[in-house]
C-alpha cells in the first residue's frame, strides 16, 4: 500500500493562507490504513481548522482517491459544498491529491507526505517493501527485495559494509543480503546468487509511467 | 616489469594507497609519492573515498603516473552511471592507468555531501563487466570504440565477515567479471587471513591482504566499533596502549604481520592503506626491509 503521513499543522494552515472555505477529502483505502485520511482524521482536521477560524463546508471519504471515475461521480454529488468552498484540503496520497486536482476547478492542497510503497507491520508500523521498479527481482531473492531492502540498491550480493547482520548505512535495518543468503540457505537455493546480475535496466522505470492492459 | 607481470611471476607484491587532496594542490600526495618510488609495485588512488568531496581518482593516478609510480585507479559505483564510469575507465585507458579497482562505493550518507543522491547504477560486480567489454573493442551496449583499451582488473574483499560465505559468492562473480587481484579490508588477527585463504584457495586468485598501521589504542578501539570487517585483537591494543612512541609501536605491528604473512605465503602481498598518514609508509618499508 501507498504510505502516508500527515503533514505538520503548520504547514497545512500557510497552504490555507487566504482561504477560509474548505473542503476536506480523505480516502477509503491506503490512507484510512494509514490513519491520515479515514473518517476519523477528517473529522479530527475538521475541527482543527474551525478552532484555526477556517469554516468547513463539506468532507467526503472518496472510495478511493486515486480512481478518476470515483472522484468525478463523488465529487458530482457534494458539488454544492465543493462550490462554496475556496479550496480542498486533501487527506489522501500524493495521487489521490492529483486526482482530485483534476477535478476540483479551486485550488487542492495536500494534508499528507506520501512515503513510500510499503508493508504495515502492526498499527502505525510501515516499512518501505517495493521501488516499483518496473521488473521483479523477487524471484531470485527469497521474496525479498534488494532495489529497496539494500540502501545501496546492489543486485549481486553485499557490499563488505555488514556488521552483526545490519546495514552499515543504518544499523536500525537489516543488511537485505544477508536476509536474502538466510532465506536462500533454507530453501536450499543459494546457486541462485552465482549468476551475474548485469546492470539493471532503469528505462523500465523512466518517469512518468504509462500502462495500458493490452487484449 | 609492472604490478600484473609481477603477480603473475609470483612475487610477493607490495601496493599502498592515497588520496587526491580536497582542493588543486597536489604537494602533498606527490611528496608522498615520491618517497614510495620504486619501492612498492602500485598505488591506489581513491575514489572520492568515505563519499567526500575531492580531485578524482583519475587526476589523482595520472599525477602518480608523470611522477613515475604505477597508479592503480579505484573507481565505484556510487558518483557515476554506467555511462560515466565507462567514459572514466577510457579516459584512464587513454592516458596510460591500466590497473583499476572496481567497488561499489561507500553511501554518500557517511560523506560530507550527505544530502547528494547515491547512483548505484552498477555495482562492483558490473564496474569489471564493463571494463571487460570495454576490453573486447565494445561499450557495454555492444557499440564499437574506436581502439581497445587494456587493463588489468581488481576488487575488494573482506575476510571478516558473517556469513563469509555470501563474501565469498561475491568474490567469485567478480573474479567470473574479470577481476584478477583482490585487496582486502584491513586484517590484524593472522588467523583471520590463513582461514581466509584457506577458503578461497580453490578460486585461484592473487590476494594482498590490507594492512592499516596504528596511529593510538584509541584508534584500534574506534576501528572496532564503527568499521565494518575491522577487527584489532585485544593484545594488540594493549601492545599500543603500553607503548610509548606510539607511530613507531603501530609501524612495528604492522612490519611483524607482515613479515609473516611473506614468511609464510599466506598471501600474493600487502596492501598498506595509511590513511592520512603516507608519509609514514617509507619508515615501515625500511622496517620489512623493502
Ligand atoms: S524488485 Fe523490488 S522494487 Fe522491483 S518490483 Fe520487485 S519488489 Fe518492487
Ligand atoms: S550493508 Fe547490506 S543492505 Fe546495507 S548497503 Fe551493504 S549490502 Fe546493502
Amino acid at each position: 500500500m501507498i504510505i502516508s503521513k500527515q503533514k505538520p499543522f503548520e504547514e497545512i494552515l500557510n497552504f490555507l493562507k487566504g482561504k477560509d472555505k474548505i473542503f476536506i477529502t480523505g480516502c477509503s483505502l491506503c490512507a484510512t490504513s494509514c490513519m491520515t485520511g479515514g473518517q476519523q482524521q477528517i473529522d479530527e482536521m475538521k475541527n482543527k481548522l474551525e478552532e484555526h477560524g477556517k469554516t468547513v463546508t463539506g468532507t467526503t471519504v472518496l472510495d478511493p482517491s486515486c480512481h478518476r471515475l470515483q472522484v468525478r461521480a463523488t465529487l458530482k454529488k457534494q458539488k454544492v459544498e465543493l462550490a462554496s468552498a475556496d479550496a480542498v484540503l486533501c487527506m489522501a496520497c500524493g495521487d489521490g491529491a492529483q486526482t482530485v486536482a483534476a477535478f476540483a476547478k479551486i485550488p487542492v492542497y495536500p494534508a499528507n507526505d506520501t512515503l513510500f510503497i510499503g508493508e504495515v507491520e502492526r498499527i502505525g508500523h510501515f516499512h518501505e517493501a517495493c521501488k516499483a521498479c518496473g521488473q521483479c527481482e523477487l524471484g531470485w531473492t527469497a521474496g525479498i527485495c534488494p532495489i529497496t531492502k539494500c540502501a545501496k540498491s546492489l543486485l549481486n550480493g553485499p557490499c563488505g559494509g555488514a556488521t552483526n547482520g545490519k546495514c552499515e548505512v543504518d544499523p536500525d535495518n537489516d543488511c537485505a543480503w544477508v536476509l536474502i543468503y538466510n532465506r536462500l540457505k533454507e530453501q536450499d537455493m543459494l546457486d541462485t546468487l552465482l549468476e551475474i546480475k548485469g546492470p539493471k535496466d532503469y528505462s523500465k522505470a523512466a518517469h512518468p509511467r504509462k500502462y495500458v492492459v493490452g487484449r | 616489469m609492472n604490478l600484473k607481470e609481477k603477480l603473475a611471476r609470483g612475487d610477493f607484491v607490495i601496493t599502498a594507497e592515497m588520496a587526491p587532496p580536497k582542493g588543486i594542490d597536489f604537494g602533498h600526495i606527490r611528496e608522498c609519492a615520491r618517497a614510495v618510488k620504486g619501492r612498492v609495485d602500485g598505488v591506489n588512488v581513491t575514489d572520492f573515498q568515505s563519499a567526500v568531496v575531492r580531485a578524482s581518482s583519475l587526476g589523482g593516478a595520472k599525477m602518480l603516473l608523470d611522477e613515475g609510480l604505477e597508479p592503480i585507479m579505484q573507481i565505484t559505483g556510487r558518483d557515476r552511471n554506467r555511462i560515466a564510469i565507462q567514459g572514466e575507465l577510457l579516459s584512464a585507458a587513454a592516458l596510460g592507468i591500466k590497473n583499476v579497482l572496481a567497488l561499489t562505493g561507500d553511501h554518500p550518507s557517511i560523506g560530507d555531501h550527505p544530502d547528494a543522491r547515491g547512483v548505484f547504477d552498477m555495482d562492483s560486480v558490473n564496474i569489471l563487466q564493463a571494463a571487460t567489454k570495454l576490453m573486447e573493442g565494445q561499450d557495454l551496449n555492444g557499440n564499437e570504440l574506436s581502439g581497445t583499451p587494456e587493463y588489468f582488473l581488481g576488487a575488494s574483499v573482506t575476510p571478516l565477515y558473517d556469513p563469509l560465505e555470501l563474501q565469498i559468492i561475491k568474490m567469485k562473480k567478480k573474479i567470473q567479471a574479470g577481476a584478477k587481484f583482490f585487496q582486502t579490508q584491513a586484517v590484524y588477527d593472522i588467523d583471520v587471513i590463513r582461514s581466509f585463504m584457506d577458503e578461497i584457495k580453490d578460486l585461484n586468485t592473487k590476494v594482498l591482504v590490507g594492512v592499516i598501521p596504528l596511529k593510538s589504542a584509541g584508534m584500534a578501539k574506534y576501528m572496532n566499533n564503527n568499521v565494518p570487517g575491522i577487527q584489532v585483537p585485544d593484545e594488540i591494543i594493549e601492545r599500543m596502549r603500553k607503548a610509548e612512541d606510539k607511530t613507531k609501536e603501530g609501524l612495528n605491528i604492522a612490519a611483524e604481520f607482515i613479515e609473516q604473512i611473506k614468511e609464510e605465503k599466506i598471501c600474493d602481498g600487502v596492501h598498506i592503506m595509511a590513511i592520512g598518514a603516507e608519509e609514514n609508509v617509507p619508515t615501515l618499508l625500511d622496517m620489512c626491509g623493502f
